[in-house]
Protein backbone atom coordinates (compact mmCIF):
# COMPACT_ATOMS: atom_id res chain seq x y z
CA UNK A 1 0.00 0.00 0.00
CA UNK A 2 2.09 2.98 -1.26
CA UNK A 3 1.17 6.21 0.33
CA UNK A 4 1.34 8.95 -2.34
CA UNK A 5 3.66 12.00 -2.47
CA UNK A 6 0.56 14.25 -2.01
CA UNK A 7 -0.14 12.55 1.11
CA UNK A 8 2.67 12.89 2.48
CA UNK A 9 3.03 16.21 1.64
CA UNK A 10 -0.77 17.04 3.16
CA UNK A 11 0.25 14.70 6.11
CA UNK A 12 3.65 16.86 6.51
CA UNK A 13 1.55 19.97 6.10
CA UNK A 14 -0.56 18.82 8.90
CA UNK A 15 2.18 18.28 11.28
CA UNK A 16 3.95 21.08 10.34
CA UNK A 17 7.48 19.86 9.10
CA UNK A 18 9.21 21.48 6.30
CA UNK A 19 10.71 18.70 3.53
CA UNK A 20 12.51 18.42 0.77
CA UNK A 21 11.66 16.67 -2.37
CA UNK A 22 14.12 13.85 -1.40
CA UNK A 23 12.98 13.93 2.06
CA UNK A 24 9.27 13.39 0.89
CA UNK A 25 10.21 10.27 -1.27
CA UNK A 26 12.62 8.92 1.16
CA UNK A 27 9.96 8.97 4.33
CA UNK A 28 7.82 8.07 1.72
CA UNK A 29 8.95 4.77 0.97
CA UNK A 30 9.69 4.01 4.58
CA UNK A 31 5.95 5.21 5.72
CA UNK A 32 4.46 3.03 3.07
CA UNK A 33 7.05 0.28 4.83
CA UNK A 34 5.42 0.88 8.03
CA UNK A 35 1.87 1.16 6.92
CA UNK A 36 2.46 -2.13 5.09
CA UNK A 37 3.95 -3.95 8.43
CA UNK A 38 0.82 -2.63 10.78
CA UNK A 39 -1.78 -3.09 8.46
CA UNK A 40 -1.71 -7.17 9.28
CA UNK A 41 -4.09 -5.87 12.30
CA UNK A 42 -7.05 -6.16 9.64
CA UNK A 43 -6.43 -10.17 10.50
CA UNK A 44 -8.01 -10.11 14.07
CA UNK A 45 -12.20 -9.34 14.23
CA UNK A 46 -12.37 -6.83 16.91
CA UNK A 47 -16.42 -5.39 16.04
CA UNK A 48 -17.09 -6.16 19.77
CA UNK A 49 -14.21 -5.13 21.24
CA UNK A 50 -13.83 -1.67 23.43
CA UNK A 51 -10.84 0.36 22.84
CA UNK A 52 -8.28 0.60 25.51
CA UNK A 53 -7.00 4.12 25.76
CA UNK A 54 -6.43 3.68 29.41
CA UNK A 55 -4.55 0.31 30.74
CA UNK A 56 -4.90 0.95 34.15
CA UNK A 57 -8.11 2.72 34.49
CA UNK A 58 -8.34 5.56 37.43
CA UNK A 59 -11.28 7.56 36.54
CA UNK A 60 -11.31 11.35 36.46
CA UNK A 61 -9.65 12.71 39.29
CA UNK A 62 -11.19 15.84 40.40
CA UNK A 63 -9.92 19.12 42.63
CA UNK A 64 -11.41 22.28 44.07
CA UNK A 65 -11.10 25.13 41.20
CA UNK A 66 -8.35 26.81 43.30
CA UNK A 67 -6.15 29.06 41.62
CA UNK A 68 -2.55 27.89 42.35
CA UNK A 69 -0.04 30.65 40.88
CA UNK A 70 3.14 29.27 39.52
CA UNK A 71 4.91 32.09 40.91
CA UNK A 72 8.28 32.35 38.78
CA UNK A 73 6.80 33.96 35.38
CA UNK A 74 10.60 35.04 34.62
CA UNK A 75 11.92 31.43 34.69
CA UNK A 76 9.42 31.03 31.59
CA UNK A 77 9.77 33.82 29.90
CA UNK A 78 13.64 33.66 29.73
CA UNK A 79 13.76 30.30 27.18
CA UNK A 80 11.63 32.43 24.88
CA UNK A 81 13.61 32.66 21.71
CA UNK A 82 12.01 36.09 20.92
CA UNK A 83 11.20 38.07 23.80
CA UNK A 84 9.07 41.43 24.01
CA UNK A 85 8.21 42.47 27.04
CA UNK A 86 5.97 39.69 28.65
CA UNK A 87 4.97 38.34 25.56
CA UNK A 88 6.71 35.81 23.19
CA UNK A 89 6.89 37.58 20.06
CA UNK A 90 6.73 35.36 16.55
CA UNK A 91 6.71 36.26 12.95
CA UNK A 92 2.98 37.72 11.68
CA UNK A 93 1.05 35.33 10.21
CA UNK A 94 0.65 34.75 6.48
CA UNK A 95 -2.62 33.36 5.21
CA UNK A 96 -2.28 31.18 1.86
CA UNK B 1 38.19 5.84 53.79
CA UNK B 2 38.38 6.78 50.33
CA UNK B 3 39.68 4.18 47.95
CA UNK B 4 40.04 3.18 44.09
CA UNK B 5 36.94 0.94 44.41
CA UNK B 6 34.31 3.23 46.12
CA UNK B 7 32.61 3.34 42.39
CA UNK B 8 31.81 -0.54 43.16
CA UNK B 9 29.61 0.05 45.90
CA UNK B 10 26.21 -1.02 45.68
CA UNK B 11 23.15 2.44 45.95
CA UNK B 12 22.84 0.54 49.51
CA UNK B 13 26.22 0.27 50.28
CA UNK B 14 27.04 3.88 49.52
CA UNK B 15 24.40 5.12 51.43
CA UNK B 16 25.08 3.37 54.72
CA UNK B 17 28.81 4.09 54.29
CA UNK B 18 27.92 8.04 54.32
CA UNK B 19 25.36 7.72 56.75
CA UNK B 20 27.81 6.03 59.26
CA UNK B 21 30.51 8.60 57.76
CA UNK B 22 32.96 5.88 56.54
CA UNK B 23 33.53 8.25 53.32
CA UNK B 24 31.85 11.70 52.87
CA UNK B 25 29.46 12.60 50.39
CA UNK B 26 32.26 15.39 48.70
CA UNK B 27 35.05 12.42 48.47
CA UNK B 28 32.49 10.13 47.02
CA UNK B 29 30.71 12.67 44.26
CA UNK B 30 34.31 13.58 43.75
CA UNK B 31 35.28 9.78 43.21
CA UNK B 32 32.76 9.75 40.77
CA UNK B 33 33.09 12.93 39.03
CA UNK B 34 36.49 11.58 38.38
CA UNK B 35 35.98 8.42 36.71
CA UNK B 36 33.24 10.53 34.80
CA UNK B 37 35.89 12.51 33.36
CA UNK B 38 38.12 9.19 32.87
CA UNK B 39 35.61 7.45 30.63
CA UNK B 40 33.34 9.88 28.90
CA UNK B 41 35.23 9.96 25.95
CA UNK B 42 34.65 6.39 25.57
CA UNK B 43 31.69 6.13 26.76
CA UNK B 44 29.69 9.01 26.26
CA UNK B 45 26.73 8.54 28.91
CA UNK B 46 26.23 12.18 29.81
CA UNK B 47 24.59 15.22 27.80
CA UNK B 48 25.13 17.65 30.92
CA UNK B 49 27.82 17.05 33.84
CA UNK B 50 27.06 18.70 36.96
CA UNK B 51 30.64 18.98 38.11
CA UNK B 52 30.59 22.06 40.53
CA UNK B 53 26.45 21.85 41.31
CA UNK B 54 27.45 17.97 42.86
CA UNK B 55 30.68 19.19 44.49
CA UNK B 56 28.37 22.12 46.13
CA UNK B 57 25.39 19.39 46.68
CA UNK B 58 27.66 16.98 48.24
CA UNK B 59 28.88 19.59 50.57
CA UNK B 60 25.71 20.30 52.12
CA UNK B 61 24.54 16.85 52.57
CA UNK B 62 27.97 16.40 54.60
CA UNK B 63 27.03 19.47 56.61
CA UNK B 64 23.48 18.63 56.90
CA UNK B 65 25.01 14.90 58.22
CA UNK B 66 27.12 16.98 60.58
CA UNK B 67 24.25 18.57 62.37
CA UNK B 68 22.41 15.00 62.51
CA UNK B 69 19.95 15.65 59.46
CA UNK B 70 19.20 12.90 56.90
CA UNK B 71 17.09 14.01 54.24
CA UNK B 72 16.38 10.64 53.02
CA UNK B 73 17.46 7.21 52.38
CA UNK B 74 20.19 8.55 49.88
CA UNK B 75 21.39 10.79 51.67
CA UNK B 76 24.32 12.02 49.76
CA UNK B 77 24.37 9.35 47.23
CA UNK B 78 25.31 10.16 43.59
CA UNK B 79 23.15 10.16 40.94
CA UNK B 80 22.22 10.49 37.83
CA UNK B 81 18.80 11.01 35.64
CA UNK B 82 17.95 10.24 32.18
CA UNK B 83 17.69 13.66 30.09
CA UNK B 84 13.63 13.41 29.90
CA UNK B 85 13.41 14.76 33.72
CA UNK B 86 13.01 18.58 33.94
CA UNK B 87 15.64 19.76 36.33
CA UNK B 88 15.34 23.45 37.33
CA UNK B 89 18.25 25.52 36.07
CA UNK B 90 19.88 22.87 34.30
CA UNK B 91 19.52 21.96 30.37
CA UNK B 92 17.13 19.48 29.81
CA UNK B 93 17.33 18.28 25.98
CA UNK B 94 15.54 14.68 25.55
CA UNK B 95 18.64 13.95 23.47
CA UNK B 96 17.36 16.78 21.08
CA UNK B 97 18.32 19.67 18.98
CA UNK B 98 14.46 21.24 19.29
CA UNK B 99 15.38 21.75 23.17
CA UNK B 100 19.27 21.68 22.82
CA UNK B 101 19.13 25.11 25.30
CA UNK B 102 15.46 24.25 27.44
CA UNK B 103 16.16 25.79 30.93
CA UNK B 104 12.64 24.51 32.33
CA UNK B 105 11.17 26.65 35.22
CA UNK B 106 10.32 23.51 37.31
CA UNK B 107 11.84 20.57 38.67
CA UNK B 108 9.67 16.85 37.64
CA UNK B 109 7.92 14.90 40.43
CA UNK B 110 10.79 12.57 39.58
CA UNK B 111 13.75 15.02 40.32
CA UNK B 112 11.97 16.61 43.29
CA UNK B 113 11.76 12.93 45.08
CA UNK B 114 15.44 12.59 44.16
CA UNK B 115 16.34 15.64 45.52
CA UNK B 116 13.73 14.95 48.54
CA UNK B 117 15.93 11.73 49.64
CA UNK B 118 18.97 13.65 49.83
CA UNK B 119 20.49 12.24 46.72
CA UNK B 120 23.25 14.58 44.68
CA UNK B 121 22.81 14.90 41.25
CA UNK B 122 25.63 14.32 39.02
CA UNK B 123 24.57 14.95 35.58
CA UNK B 124 22.17 14.36 32.97
CA UNK B 125 22.27 11.39 30.34
CA UNK B 126 22.34 10.80 27.10
CA UNK B 127 19.19 9.23 25.21
CA UNK B 128 17.29 8.65 21.94
CA UNK B 129 16.10 11.57 20.94
CA UNK B 130 12.52 12.08 22.66
CA UNK B 131 12.83 8.77 23.68
CA UNK B 132 12.89 6.93 20.06
CA UNK B 133 14.60 4.35 19.75
CA UNK B 134 16.42 0.96 20.84
CA UNK B 135 19.99 2.14 20.78
CA UNK B 136 20.67 5.57 22.14
CA UNK B 137 21.44 6.25 18.12
CA UNK B 138 18.82 8.89 17.35
CA UNK B 139 20.84 11.38 19.95
CA UNK B 140 20.99 14.62 18.28
CA UNK B 141 24.15 14.38 21.01
CA UNK B 142 25.86 11.62 19.58
CA UNK B 143 26.22 7.99 20.68
CA UNK B 144 26.29 6.11 23.82
CA UNK B 145 28.57 2.84 23.36
CA UNK B 146 27.97 0.00 25.86
CA UNK B 147 31.09 -0.36 28.45
CA UNK B 148 30.96 -3.78 27.69
CA UNK B 149 32.19 -3.17 24.10
CA UNK B 150 32.55 -0.17 22.92
CA UNK B 151 31.84 -1.24 19.27
CA UNK B 152 28.59 -2.05 20.38
CA UNK B 153 25.13 -0.01 21.52
CA UNK B 154 23.83 0.30 24.99
CA UNK B 155 20.82 -0.15 24.11
CA UNK B 156 17.66 2.49 24.04
CA UNK B 157 15.90 4.84 24.60
CA UNK B 158 17.73 4.79 28.23
CA UNK B 159 21.13 4.00 27.22
CA UNK B 160 23.23 6.51 28.67
CA UNK B 161 21.54 5.91 31.87
CA UNK B 162 22.30 2.10 31.65
CA UNK B 163 25.81 2.47 30.70
CA UNK B 164 26.72 5.17 33.30
CA UNK B 165 24.97 2.17 35.77
CA UNK B 166 27.20 -0.04 34.13
CA UNK B 167 30.14 1.65 33.87
CA UNK B 168 29.42 3.09 37.83
CA UNK B 169 29.77 6.89 36.75
CA UNK B 170 26.93 7.07 39.00
CA UNK B 171 25.22 4.47 41.81
CA UNK B 172 22.05 4.61 40.23
CA UNK B 173 19.65 6.10 37.83
CA UNK B 174 16.25 6.44 36.48
CA UNK B 175 15.15 5.95 33.09
CA UNK B 176 11.76 5.65 31.18
CA UNK B 177 9.94 2.96 29.67
CA UNK B 178 7.44 3.14 26.86
CA UNK B 179 8.20 0.12 25.01
CA UNK B 180 11.34 -1.33 26.65
CA UNK B 181 13.75 1.68 27.12
CA UNK B 182 14.26 0.69 30.43
CA UNK B 183 14.48 -2.88 30.23
CA UNK B 184 16.02 -3.51 27.24
CA UNK B 185 18.97 -1.31 27.99
CA UNK B 186 19.59 -2.68 31.33
CA UNK B 187 19.99 -6.28 29.96
CA UNK B 188 22.00 -5.01 27.04
CA UNK B 189 24.60 -3.72 30.13
CA UNK B 190 23.97 -6.32 32.51
CA UNK B 191 22.04 -4.08 34.67
CA UNK B 192 18.82 -4.25 36.53
CA UNK B 193 15.95 -2.00 35.22
CA UNK B 194 12.29 -1.69 35.86
CA UNK B 195 9.31 -0.46 34.30
CA UNK B 196 6.71 -0.41 37.09
CA UNK B 197 2.98 -0.04 36.63
CA UNK B 198 1.80 2.63 34.33
CA UNK B 199 0.25 5.09 37.16
CA UNK B 200 3.11 3.94 39.98
CA UNK B 201 5.13 7.10 39.43
CA UNK B 202 4.36 10.78 38.72
CA UNK B 203 5.35 11.88 34.69
CA UNK B 204 4.54 15.58 36.02
CA UNK B 205 7.72 17.01 34.35
CA UNK B 206 8.71 13.69 32.35
CA UNK B 207 8.85 15.10 29.02
CA UNK B 208 6.23 13.21 27.48
CA UNK B 209 6.54 10.79 24.21
CA UNK B 210 3.23 8.67 24.76
CA UNK B 211 1.57 9.30 27.05
CA UNK B 212 -0.33 6.39 27.62
CA UNK B 213 2.37 4.07 27.76
CA UNK B 214 5.49 6.43 29.17
CA UNK B 215 6.95 5.71 32.78
CA UNK B 216 9.91 5.99 34.88
CA UNK B 217 11.59 3.46 36.92
CA UNK B 218 14.86 2.30 38.30
CA UNK B 219 18.11 1.58 36.77
CA UNK B 220 20.55 0.16 39.08
CA UNK B 221 23.26 -2.74 39.59
CA UNK B 222 21.55 -4.95 41.98
CA UNK B 223 17.54 -5.70 42.98
CA UNK B 224 18.06 -4.59 45.87
CA UNK B 225 19.03 -1.39 44.74
CA UNK B 226 16.10 -0.83 42.56
CA UNK B 227 13.70 -2.15 44.72
CA UNK B 228 14.94 0.99 46.98
CA UNK B 229 14.92 3.41 44.31
CA UNK B 230 11.53 2.51 43.09
CA UNK B 231 10.26 3.53 46.56
CA UNK B 232 12.03 6.71 46.29
CA UNK B 233 10.10 8.08 43.20
CA UNK B 234 7.03 6.25 43.49
CA UNK B 235 4.03 7.73 44.66
CA UNK B 236 0.73 9.82 43.82
CA UNK B 237 1.08 12.94 42.71
CA UNK B 238 -2.14 15.40 42.22
CA UNK B 239 -0.33 17.04 38.87
CA UNK B 240 -0.18 13.82 36.97
CA UNK B 241 -3.93 12.97 36.76
CA UNK B 242 -2.97 9.52 36.08
CA UNK B 243 -0.24 8.69 39.09
CA UNK B 244 -2.44 6.18 41.36
CA UNK B 245 -3.85 7.49 44.57
CA UNK B 246 -2.40 4.19 45.92
CA UNK B 247 0.31 3.28 49.39
CA UNK B 248 3.60 2.44 48.46
CA UNK B 249 4.80 -0.70 49.80
CA UNK B 250 8.09 -1.66 51.26
CA UNK B 251 9.72 -3.20 47.87
CA UNK B 252 13.39 -3.87 49.67
CA UNK B 253 11.32 -6.21 51.89
CA UNK B 254 10.36 -7.76 48.84
CA UNK B 255 14.03 -9.23 47.48
CA UNK B 256 14.58 -11.91 50.41
CA UNK B 257 11.20 -13.55 50.05
CA UNK B 258 11.00 -16.76 49.33
CA UNK B 259 9.89 -18.25 45.80
CA UNK B 260 9.12 -21.56 46.82
CA UNK B 261 5.26 -22.33 45.35
CA UNK B 262 5.54 -19.59 42.99
CA UNK B 263 3.98 -20.17 39.30
CA UNK B 264 6.37 -18.69 36.78
CA UNK B 265 4.39 -18.63 33.08
CA UNK B 266 6.29 -19.29 30.07
CA UNK B 267 4.49 -17.46 27.35
CA UNK B 268 4.81 -19.63 23.95
CA UNK B 269 4.54 -17.34 22.09
CA UNK B 270 7.96 -15.27 23.42
CA UNK B 271 10.24 -18.51 22.72
CA UNK B 272 9.24 -18.94 19.16
CA UNK B 273 10.55 -17.71 16.31
CA UNK B 274 13.67 -17.70 14.67
CA UNK B 275 14.85 -14.29 16.39
CA UNK B 276 15.75 -15.36 19.38
CA UNK B 277 19.90 -16.03 19.96
CA UNK B 278 20.41 -19.74 20.88
CA UNK B 279 22.38 -17.92 23.82
CA UNK B 280 19.34 -15.90 25.32
CA UNK B 281 17.18 -18.55 24.98
CA UNK B 282 19.95 -20.59 26.97
CA UNK B 283 20.53 -18.03 29.68
CA UNK B 284 16.70 -17.48 30.16
CA UNK B 285 16.56 -21.63 30.70
CA UNK B 286 19.43 -20.95 33.47
CA UNK B 287 17.35 -18.19 35.03
CA UNK B 288 14.35 -20.56 34.91
CA UNK B 289 16.10 -23.15 36.39
CA UNK B 290 17.42 -20.69 39.36
CA UNK B 291 13.84 -20.08 40.02
CA UNK B 292 12.31 -23.73 39.96
CA UNK B 293 15.74 -24.77 41.76
CA UNK B 294 14.78 -22.26 44.83
CA UNK B 295 11.00 -24.24 45.21
CA UNK B 296 9.45 -22.14 42.23
CA UNK B 297 6.70 -24.34 39.75
CA UNK B 298 7.12 -23.66 35.44
CA UNK B 299 3.74 -23.14 34.19
CA UNK B 300 2.88 -23.08 30.07
CA UNK B 301 0.67 -20.33 29.29
CA UNK B 302 -0.25 -18.21 25.99
CA UNK B 303 -0.68 -14.91 24.70
CA UNK B 304 -2.10 -15.27 21.74
CA UNK B 305 -1.99 -11.97 20.57
CA UNK B 306 1.65 -11.21 20.83
CA UNK B 307 2.47 -11.45 17.17
CA UNK B 308 0.25 -7.91 16.76
CA UNK B 309 1.87 -6.07 19.97
CA UNK B 310 4.49 -4.59 17.28
CA UNK B 311 2.08 -3.46 14.78
CA UNK B 312 -0.21 -1.76 18.10
CA UNK B 313 2.36 0.18 19.47
CA UNK B 314 3.75 1.50 16.15
CA UNK B 315 0.45 3.29 15.84
CA UNK B 316 -0.69 4.39 19.15
CA UNK B 317 2.99 5.03 20.14
CA UNK B 318 3.61 7.82 17.35
CA UNK B 319 -0.12 9.18 17.51
CA UNK B 320 0.43 9.56 21.07
CA UNK B 321 3.61 11.72 20.23
CA UNK B 322 2.55 13.59 17.27
CA UNK B 323 0.06 15.20 19.42
CA UNK B 324 2.67 15.35 22.33
CA UNK B 325 5.59 17.08 20.44
CA UNK B 326 3.23 19.70 18.44
CA UNK B 327 3.88 21.86 21.05
CA UNK B 328 7.44 21.92 20.12
CA UNK B 329 7.17 25.00 17.39
CA UNK B 330 9.97 27.86 18.17
CA UNK B 331 7.47 29.99 19.61
CA UNK B 332 8.17 30.11 23.33
CA UNK B 333 11.43 28.27 24.08
CA UNK B 334 14.05 25.85 22.41
CA UNK B 335 15.16 26.33 18.91
CA UNK B 336 13.99 28.61 16.74
CA UNK B 337 14.86 28.48 12.18
CA UNK B 338 15.69 31.54 11.35
CA UNK B 339 14.48 33.55 8.33
CA UNK B 340 11.27 32.54 8.14
CA UNK B 341 8.21 35.10 6.28
CA UNK B 342 5.36 33.69 8.66
CA UNK B 343 4.36 31.96 11.58
CA UNK B 344 3.52 28.43 9.48
CA UNK B 345 6.97 28.81 8.07
CA UNK B 346 8.79 29.30 11.20
CA UNK B 347 7.33 26.60 12.76
CA UNK B 348 7.36 24.04 9.77
CA UNK B 349 11.39 25.39 9.43
CA UNK B 350 11.93 24.79 13.24
CA UNK B 351 10.55 21.24 13.22
CA UNK B 352 12.23 20.52 10.36
CA UNK B 353 15.90 21.39 11.80
CA UNK B 354 15.11 20.98 15.21
CA UNK B 355 14.07 16.93 14.58
CA UNK B 356 15.96 13.77 13.57
CA UNK B 357 14.87 11.26 11.05
CA UNK B 358 13.49 9.21 13.72
CA UNK B 359 11.40 11.85 15.19
CA UNK B 360 9.98 12.86 11.72
CA UNK B 361 9.11 9.68 10.84
CA UNK B 362 7.22 8.50 13.98
CA UNK B 363 5.19 12.47 14.20
CA UNK B 364 4.68 11.53 10.33
CA UNK B 365 2.60 8.18 10.86
CA UNK B 366 1.03 9.57 14.04
CA UNK B 367 -0.39 12.15 12.61
CA UNK B 368 -1.68 9.90 9.28
CA UNK B 369 -3.22 7.44 12.00
CA UNK B 370 -4.98 10.36 13.49
CA UNK B 371 -6.08 11.79 10.14
CA UNK B 372 -9.49 12.39 9.39
CA UNK B 373 -10.61 9.34 6.97
CA UNK B 374 -7.95 7.38 8.99
CA UNK B 375 -7.93 7.02 12.45
CA UNK B 376 -10.38 4.52 12.92
CA UNK B 377 -8.63 1.66 10.23
CA UNK B 378 -5.28 2.83 12.35
CA UNK B 379 -5.23 4.26 15.70
CA UNK B 380 -8.59 3.06 16.72
CA UNK B 381 -8.01 -0.43 15.69
CA UNK B 382 -4.93 -0.72 17.50
CA UNK B 383 -6.94 0.34 20.60
CA UNK B 384 -8.97 -2.47 20.05
CA UNK B 385 -6.17 -4.26 19.31
CA UNK B 386 -4.36 -3.35 22.29
CA UNK B 387 -7.45 -4.37 25.12
CA UNK B 388 -7.13 -8.36 23.57
CA UNK B 389 -3.43 -8.00 24.38
CA UNK B 390 -4.56 -6.86 27.76
CA UNK B 391 -6.91 -9.22 28.16
CA UNK B 392 -4.29 -12.18 27.13
CA UNK B 393 -2.05 -11.07 29.71
CA UNK B 394 -4.99 -10.84 32.48
CA UNK B 395 -5.45 -14.36 31.42
CA UNK B 396 -2.25 -15.93 31.87
CA UNK B 397 -2.32 -14.03 35.47
CA UNK B 398 -4.76 -17.04 36.63
CA UNK B 399 -2.58 -19.28 36.04
CA UNK B 400 1.14 -17.56 36.45
CA UNK B 401 2.34 -15.27 39.34
CA UNK B 402 5.03 -14.21 36.92
CA UNK B 403 5.75 -14.55 33.63
CA UNK B 404 9.46 -14.84 32.43
CA UNK B 405 10.71 -14.44 29.35
CA UNK B 406 14.02 -13.04 27.27
CA UNK B 407 14.28 -9.27 27.70
CA UNK B 408 15.52 -8.64 24.04
CA UNK B 409 16.37 -11.18 21.29
CA UNK B 410 19.75 -11.03 21.04
CA UNK B 411 22.94 -9.23 23.18
CA UNK B 412 24.04 -5.92 22.40
CA UNK B 413 24.49 -5.30 18.26
CA UNK B 414 27.01 -2.81 16.71
CA UNK B 415 26.65 0.57 16.03
CA UNK B 416 25.23 1.73 12.64
CA UNK B 417 23.97 -2.41 12.13
CA UNK B 418 20.24 -1.35 12.70
CA UNK B 419 20.11 2.05 11.20
CA UNK B 420 19.48 1.21 7.87
CA UNK B 421 16.27 0.01 8.21
CA UNK B 422 13.44 1.24 11.03
CA UNK B 423 11.80 -1.66 11.13
CA UNK B 424 14.79 -3.41 11.71
CA UNK B 425 15.29 -1.90 14.76
CA UNK B 426 11.84 -1.97 15.96
CA UNK B 427 11.71 -5.60 16.43
CA UNK B 428 14.64 -5.05 19.00
CA UNK B 429 11.39 -4.60 21.41
CA UNK B 430 9.24 -7.25 20.32
CA UNK B 431 9.63 -9.10 23.99
CA UNK B 432 9.39 -5.40 25.72
CA UNK B 433 6.50 -3.82 24.27
CA UNK B 434 3.22 -5.65 25.22
CA UNK B 435 4.26 -4.81 29.27
CA UNK B 436 3.64 -1.25 28.20
CA UNK B 437 0.15 -1.78 26.05
CA UNK B 438 -1.19 -3.31 28.95
CA UNK B 439 -0.03 -0.85 31.82
CA UNK B 440 1.68 -4.13 33.81
CA UNK B 441 5.20 -3.94 35.30
CA UNK B 442 7.87 -5.39 34.30
CA UNK B 443 11.65 -5.64 35.10
CA UNK B 444 15.05 -7.05 33.48
CA UNK B 445 17.42 -8.69 35.72
CA UNK B 446 20.91 -10.42 34.03
CA UNK B 447 21.40 -13.93 33.51
CA UNK B 448 24.88 -14.66 31.62
CA UNK B 449 26.94 -13.61 29.44
CA UNK B 450 26.93 -14.45 25.70
CA UNK B 451 30.38 -16.34 24.66
CA UNK B 452 31.82 -13.32 23.58
CA UNK B 453 31.09 -11.44 27.34
CA UNK B 454 28.13 -9.32 26.25
CA UNK B 455 25.44 -9.47 28.93
CA UNK B 456 21.83 -11.23 28.73
CA UNK B 457 18.71 -10.26 31.13
CA UNK B 458 15.46 -11.91 31.60
CA UNK B 459 12.37 -10.04 32.17
CA UNK B 460 9.79 -11.01 34.30
CA UNK B 461 6.43 -9.51 34.22
CA UNK B 462 3.65 -9.35 36.44
CA UNK B 463 -0.07 -8.26 36.86
CA UNK B 464 -0.56 -4.61 37.47
CA UNK B 465 0.17 -3.10 41.07
CA UNK B 466 2.28 -6.42 41.64
CA UNK B 467 6.17 -4.88 41.77
CA UNK B 468 6.52 -6.76 44.92
CA UNK B 469 6.45 -10.09 42.97
CA UNK B 470 9.22 -8.92 40.85
CA UNK B 471 10.87 -7.82 43.02
CA UNK B 472 10.72 -11.70 44.71
CA UNK B 473 11.43 -13.41 41.60
CA UNK B 474 14.09 -10.94 40.20
CA UNK B 475 16.21 -11.86 43.46
CA UNK B 476 16.10 -15.05 43.83
CA UNK B 477 17.48 -15.10 39.96
CA UNK B 478 20.18 -12.74 41.04
CA UNK B 479 20.94 -14.85 44.58
CA UNK B 480 21.90 -18.01 42.04
CA UNK B 481 23.37 -16.05 38.89
CA UNK B 482 25.34 -12.84 40.62
CA UNK B 483 26.72 -11.17 37.51
CA UNK B 484 29.42 -9.17 37.87
CA UNK B 485 29.11 -5.85 39.20
CA UNK B 486 30.29 -3.45 36.75
CA UNK B 487 31.34 -3.44 33.48
CA UNK B 488 34.51 -4.17 32.91
CA UNK B 489 35.86 -1.05 31.61
CA UNK B 490 38.60 1.23 33.61
CA UNK B 491 39.51 4.16 33.17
Amino acid sequence: MAITREEVLHVARLARLAMSDAEVERIGGQLSTILDYVKQLDRLDTRDVVPTSHAVETGTPMRDDVVIPFGDREAILANAPDRRGDCFRVPRIIED
Amino acid sequence: MANGSAHTWTLLEAARKVREKEISSQELTRALLDRIDALEPKVHAHITILREAAIAQAGERDRELAKGIERGPLHGVPVGLKDIFCTRGVRTTCGSRILHNFDPPYDACVTEKILASGAVLLGKHNMDEFAMGSSTETSFFGPTRNPWDLARIPGGSSGGTAAAVAAAMCFAGVGTDTGGSIRQPASLCGVVGMKPTYGRVSRYGMIAFASSLDQAGPIARTVSDAAALLGVIAGHDRRDSTSLDLPVPDYLAAVRRPVRGLRVGLPKEYYEGGGLSPEVREAVEKALKALTDQGAVAVDVSLPHTEYALATYYLIAPAEASSNLARYDGVRYGHRAEGAAGLIEMMSKTRAEGFGDEVKRRVMIGTYALSAGYYEAYYGKAQKVRTLIRRDFTKAFEAADVLLTPTAPTPAFRLGEKTGDPLTMYLSDIYTIPCNLAGIPGISVPCGLSATGLPIGAQLLSNHFREETLFTAAGAIERALPPPRTAPLEG
